[in-house]
């Protein structure tokens, strides 16, 4: 399995706090990495990195690498939205659009100047199958997608993103705000998709780390802690913070 | 922060220390069944067998509850699992004694006398099944391996019985059903050195997370 990304000595602080401390990291395409730590240990933080999401944030500052395809991505020659569209993000909170489930898909083919309604049609139905909700919506396109479930919600938030073609998902706790059937299915979706996409996702519930993660990285304070196979991180942690914080002794 | 499922765990050695004594009280009896042939003694080392059946139910069930209220990870996953394969041989050291001990009711109050190995075998192998379950709730590894190259002596005490019974049989034919006898036994107790072998492995893997076979 090649590398799609690598950061190298990644520091980032907010104003005077240095929330990323050294990070350096290599996610390997086509599988789902987990980040893992407690509340405020930067793992959030440097998963918007990844897509320089921490721009939008004015007291950011960055230093180190971010390489994806072997280009830093906070290269100046980089088009950010050119950027974001290779590497999507999917939010705790489902955030759809006020519009139509069709128009919510549509809506990044069209910013990227696709206007073809054939074309557009086959991009909204392919995205929603690929996320695993089009049986249930296939009906009712045009209605608004504020009135499906949390879970469906979250599956059109994925097909959303998977619609401009990306070869990243970043998912930032994709399913802390949903029930656990809803759950189960975003979980077999990420497994299904990393046949096609890269996953990075953060997440507080660890069983959801093993259940669905090829690797994990275990952050803590800012730091990369421990990283490597889900199964070996778990259950042969080669860190003491690492397994007092798995095992619960604190976090 | 987590003071229930420590609890658990404490409540957990605490069974495997016990099923650890039942299982040396079951050797202890067997071997002093041999050496005094008091039939009566075998007996209870059956009903000793049976509760150390009983008491590996007790620590499955447990270990299955936490496994489904902990979803343990890391080393307690390896502590319960470790508990979970120990559980096993330490019901078949139950069941290994049980048979030594009908053995004996066959012997018609003969004390093998003639093969103190044996008993040196029992001795060893007590001491065996102790260290293994000590270093377990120690998670003592030193000790673990010390258990490991014990089962060495056991091996060299079951190779001098052999011996010693192939010239009874030479000598004695007419002693030829009873030095099988005392062969069987014999053989028990090298097995029991086995299984206490097993469980230093499994301490081992529940301390460092590597186990040998692996």
């Amino acid at each position: 399995m090649s590398d799609i990304m690598t950061a190298k000595n990644l520091n980032l602080w907010y104003g005077e706090t240095h929330a990323l401390k050294n990070v350096n990291i290599t996610i390997p395409e086509k599988s789902i990495t987990a980040f893992i730590g407690p509340s405020g240990c930067g793992k959030s933080t440097f998963l918007k990195t990844l897509n320089r999401m921490n721009d939008l944030i004015p007291s950011v500052k960055i230093t180190g690498e971010v390489c994806y395809n072997g280009q830093n991505i906070y290269d100046n020659s980089v088009d950010v939205n050119e950027l974001r569209r290779e590497i999507g993000m999917v939010f705790q909170k489902p955030n759809p659009f006020p519009m139509s489930i069709y128009d919510n898909i549509a809506y990044g083919p069209r910013t990227h100047g696709i206007k073809s309604k054939v074309k557009l049609d086959e991009i909204v139905e392919q995205s929603l199958r690929d996320a695993a909700i089009w049986d249930e919506v296939k009906d009712r396109l045009k209605k608004n997608a504020l009135g499906m479930s949390g879970g469906q919600q979250q599956r059109l938030c994925i097909a959303r993103a998977l619609a401009v073609k990306p070869k990243i998902l970043l998912m930032d706790e994709p399913t802390s705000a949903l029930d656990p059937i809803s759950t189960s299915r975003i979980e077999e979706l990420a497994i299904e998709l990393k046949k096609c996409y890269t996953i990075v996702i953060v997440t507080h519930n660890m069983q959801q780390a093993v259940r669905i993660s090829d690797n994990t990285a275990f952050f803590l304070l800012g730091e990369l802690i421990e990283y490597g196979e889900t199964e070996k991180l778990f259950s042969q942690p080669t860190d003491k913070r690492t397994e007092d914080y798995i095992t619960g002794r604190f976090g | 922060m987590r003071s229930r499922f420590d609890e658990q765990l404490n409540t957990l050695n605490t069974e495997m220390i016990e099923m650890g004594a039942m299982c040396e009280e079951a050797i202890a009896l067997a071997s002093k069944a041999l050496t005094t042939g008091d039939v009566s003694l075998a007996e209870s080392v059956s009903e000793l067998s049976a509760d150390i059946d009983q008491k590996e139910r007790d620590i499955e069930s447990r270990c299955m509850k936490l496994l489904l209220q902990q979803q343990p990870v890391a080393r307690d996953l390896r502590q319960i699992s470790a508990a979970l394969k120990m559980i096993t041989d330490m019901e078949r050291i139950g069941d290994q004694a049980e048979d030594i001990a009908e053995i004996i009711t066959y012997l018609e109050g003969r004390t093998a006398e003639e093969t103190v190995h044996i008993r040196d075998m029992a001795a060893e192998t007590i001491s065996m099944v102790t260290d293994s379950v000590d270093a377990y709730v120690k998670n003592d590894i030193v000790l673990a391996k010390a258990v490991i190259a014990h089962d060495d002596k056991v091996d060299e005490y079951f190779d001098k019985v052999k011996c010693r019974l192939i010239k009874m049989i030479a000598e004695t034919p007419e002693n030829g059903e009873y030095a099988l006898d005392l062969l069987m036994i014999a053989k028990y107790f090298e097995r029991i050195g086995d299984h206490a072998t097993n469980i230093a492995e499994w301490v081992i893997f529940s301390v460092t997370g590597e186990h040998k076979n692996s």
